[in-house]
């Protein structure tokens, strides 16, 4: 990052501490409802973002997001409610991600099909499968994750309730923005994953197999979107229901380019966009406009499209040289 | 120290429909620059890549350090201390020098990429060989020349005794391929042995120690540059005696026929490629551009031929203003264009031959009438094409995808020239192909300026451009540097320019 977008973040950031300020002083219960709504929010789509970015950082792209979601959460509940165990249930929602995202790396990667193809092929096999295998008997008879305090942490006002008051999933999504941070930047593993996303065949010279890690990176991000599909049915709803993912992996990719494909930049992006969400449920909830509830329900997606548009214009961030590209030897 | 370096000894290497490798030997010794020389399809690049473990040999050996080895890939071939730098970098350009330098091959503290260890062991190295460099810097910020540095760097830092170099003065100035050559005299003193692929008969002489000519996958010769020189190797290389120099006589310049001004073209990012580009090229002369590819020839050339929109400015053909015109109007005012791309943009590789000879004028009478074609004028017209211009094919109605570079380039410049043109744009019209077809189609140019054709020349070989042009302008990011007449002109001047460097 320049120096001049250090100080507009830093600035950006101040702005934004102040105006929560005044609102929290305005209306304490309203404002910690809305921020805590925005993490809420945010969880999944950090998940499917940095699910996204591992894809796209090795030349990926993975528009079957939204598939991973679903199916994972279809996986991890019914699981979940069999075995009566929310542990099982996750890891069950992140053994689907893992199989969908080695299924994609199969497809885009082994057999080279069009990537945005084989993505699609996700997306429209998991609403049919989870329609058609849905259960409506089912339920989670011990409920959800609940929230866990973070000991004295817990207390501090409004942050407390924000970030350390959160259920168990939620922590450890944070916990994985670091170690993709750390993997992506620091490991061997990242700059080989950055160097086959932007140059394969420089790669593949000094002897690291291309399509290997591809096919490892593709399947490992799959596990993400699982652990996302799991915190979806098991911590954030408590339920399956038809299409629950709700264009939220679309919206996740959305959030990875706002967020340069770091992952604490698509945290960031995700907070953004999870504000939208919360704001515009706590507007439905104290009817503030006097106008119909899906008005109101548009916000989010009117945001991403706004700022998708504008993160265009502004145009300073660049794809990876070689995504969407498959790559041949030789 | 071992006795050879690195050796291919009897290397046969058959691909469906051609033997590129026949019963091929070189041995290298250290401390030696091998220069390793013949025309495209001659066989060097199935020979390098048979030492450095991407093809396997049908028959033959590889000997690395007096030890007969069998290579199963890239990695084997650098363990064993062999490094290639090839003629398009393979470096990864929004990662810094050090990153790229130890790609693969990361020096790591619990578990992470130690990057302090590794810009040290890169200070140490560009120290140790006087290649100095910024192992901060990010390679897309770094010019070429620069970046063929990193590459070096990159196959030192994996302890390689061999160095393979692939064409690697293609994308320099001249003065910077000079550099080059005295950094691997340099490095030849530590020990290091140099294999140098080129076409380039002048870098031969001055750099190689041992030199060896491959031609239809045989070694053809093997001589050192105090025995030999520039005709002789020409002759070597080609089978048959050949005029280096084309024989031209003083160019009689007509009208203006192509008058460019303030020409502002974007390239494919985005970016500024000319940057208010002016120029006139008149009837009857050949105006050569000389520069670094990528300094904004594409662009140029495109145009010119309506395959790219300017932003900003003029241009007119033959008096008509034709700023923005599609290529089918340009074409109709008579320009002619040979492509720089010619599998992309030349031909239609799986229409015929009879096709192919068309691709400009199907459209018009006689060819087609009321939108039907007439296969048979077609065919006519294409066999005196195949006639006049000397294209090896079996029948005008083979794909042409069958036929060989150099036909192809011959097949385009036919259907190209068979017009009344006013006009021909002519990018790197060479590229590519065998002496032969070289001298044909250099003929060609200078009869077509002869009869009056403004000629606008752009070739990255420079030798191109001196022995053609009847005037040289020097493109350079986006600008004319200055436009030089040919009787003038020096190639120390022109390579100055071309690093934009004036006065």
């Amino acid at each position: 990052m320049k120096p001049q977008q250090r100080q507009l973040l830093y600035a950006g950031l101040a702005v934004m501490l102040v105006i929560i300020w005044i609102f929290y002083s305005a209306d304490g219960p309203q404002t910690t409802a809305v921020l805590a709504g925005s993490v809420r929010a945010a969880t999944l789509l950090a998940l499917g973002a940095m699910c996204g970015m591992i894809g796209e950082r090795s030349g990926v792209v993975n528009i079957g997001i939204e598939g991973q979601f679903l199916l994972s959460a279809f996986a991890a509940f019914t699981i979940a409610s069999m075995t009566g165990s929310l542990f099982l249930g996750t890891i069950a929602g992140i053994g689907m991600g893992l199989m969908m995202g080695w299924l994609l790396a199969a497809m885009a990667v082994g057999l080279k099909v069009d990537q945005i193809i084989a993505g699609t092929v996700l997306n429209i096999a998991a609403l049919g499968l989870t329609s058609f295998f849905y259960d409506r008997s089912r339920s989670l008879g011990m409920g959800k994750y609940t929230n866990i305090d973070l000991g004295p942490l817990a207390d501090i006002p409004l942050v407390g309730t924000v970030f350390f008051s959160r259920p168990p999933l939620t922590y450890l999504t944070m916990a994985l923005l670091v170690v993709v941070h750390i993997a992506l930047f620091r490991s061997v593993w990242g700059m080989r994953t950055r160097a086959i996303g932007e140059h394969p065949g420089a790669a593949d010279t000094v002897g690291i197999d291309v399509l290997r890690l591809r096919v490892f990176n593709v399947t490992l991000a799959g596990g993400l979107a699982g652990l996302g599909g799991s915190y979806l049915a098991l911590e954030a709803v408590g339920t399956f229901s038809r299409a629950m993912s709700g264009g939220r992996g679309f919206l996740a990719l959305a959030v990875m380019i706002f967020g340069r494909r770091t992952p604490f930049g698509a945290y960031a992006a995700a907070l953004f966009f999870g504000f939208t969400t919360a704001l515009q449920n706590q507007f439905q909830l104290n009817n503030t406009f006097d106008i119909p509830p899906k008005f109101v329900g548009m916000l989010p997606f009117v945001v991403t499209i706004i700022v998708v548009a504008l993160s265009g214009l502004v145009g300073s961030m660049r794809d990876p040289a070689a995504l969407g590209q498959n790559y041949e030897k030789g | 120290m071992s006795e050879i370096l690195l050796a291919a000894e009897n290397v046969t290497k058959q691909f469906p429909g051609v033997l590129a490798n026949d019963d091929v030997s070189i041995r290298l010794r250290p401390g030696r620059i091998l220069a390793l020389l013949g025309e495209n399809g001659a066989g060097k690049s199935t020979l390098v890549n048979v030492l450095f473990g991407m093809y396997r040999p049908d028959s033959g050996q590889v000997v690395i350090k007096d030890e007969t080895v069998d290579l199963h890939g890239p990695d084997d071939a650098i363990s064993r201390g062999i490094g290639m730098v090839h003629q398009h970098f393979q470096l990864v350009p929004p990662m810094r020098v050090v990153e790229n330098i130890v790609l693969g091959a990361e020096p790591t503290k619990r578990g992470l990429v130690d990057l302090d260890e590794a810009r040290d062991r890169v200070v140490e190295l560009s120290e140790r060989y006087g290649l100095e460099i910024d192992p901060d810097a990010l390679v897309e910020d770094l010019p070429v020349g620069m970046q063929q540095r990193v590459e070096i760097l990159k196959a030192l830092y994996r302890n390689a005794d061999v160095l393979i170099m692939d064409e690697p003065t293609g994308v320099l100035t001249p003065q910077e391929a000079d550099h080059l050559l005295g950094v691997l005299r340099e490095l030849t003193e530590t020990g290091l042995g140099i294999i140098f692929i080129t076409h380039k008969l002048r870098e031969v002489l001055a750099i190689a120690d041992d030199i060896v000519v491959l031609r239809n996958g045989q070694v053809v010769g093997e001589t050192t540059p105090s025995q030999t020189s520039e005709s002789a190797l020409a002759e070597m290389m080609v089978g048959r005696s050949v005029v280096l120099q084309v024989e031209k006589s003083i160019a009689d310049p007509g009208d203006v026929v192509l008058k460019v001004s303030g020409l502002e073209v974007d390239d494919d990012r985005g970016q500024i490629a000319l940057d208010g580009l002016s120029l006139e090229v008149r009837a009857g002369e050949i105006l050569g551009v000389a520069g670094v590819e990528g300094n904004g020839q594409r662009e140029l050339v495109e145009a010119i031929t309506g395959l790219r929109n300017p932003s900003v400015g003029f241009m007119e053909i033959d008096g008509e203003e034709l700023t923005g015109g599609s290529p089918r109007q340009i074409t109709k005012k008579g320009v002619a264009h040979i492509p720089e791309d010619r599998e992309k943009h030349g031909v239609v590789a799986v229409y015929s031959v009879a096709e192919n000879s068309v691709l400009n004028r199907y459209h018009r009478k006689p060819f087609s009438i009321r939108g039907i074609l007439r296969r048979d004028v077609i065919r006519r017209h294409a066999q005196d094409v195949v006639d006049e211009f000397d294209v090896r094919t079996p029948s005008v109605s083979v794909p042409a995808s069958s036929l060989s570079g150099g036909n192809k380039q011959k097949l385009i410049v036919g259907r190209e020239f068979s017009d009344d043109i006013k006009l021909l744009v002519a990018a790197q019209p060479t590229r590519g192909i065998d002496i032969g077809a070289i001298e044909f189609i250099h003929r060609r140019i200078l009869q077509q300026r002869d009869k009056g054709t403004a000629v606008l020349l752009v070739s990255a070989e420079l030798d191109e451009i001196l022995g053609l042009s009847d005037r040289i302008a020097v493109l350079y990011d986006g600008k004319i540097m200055d436009v030089i007449d040919a009787q003038d002109a020096d190639r120390e001047r022109i390579g100055l320019l071309m690093a934009g460097i004036t006065g």
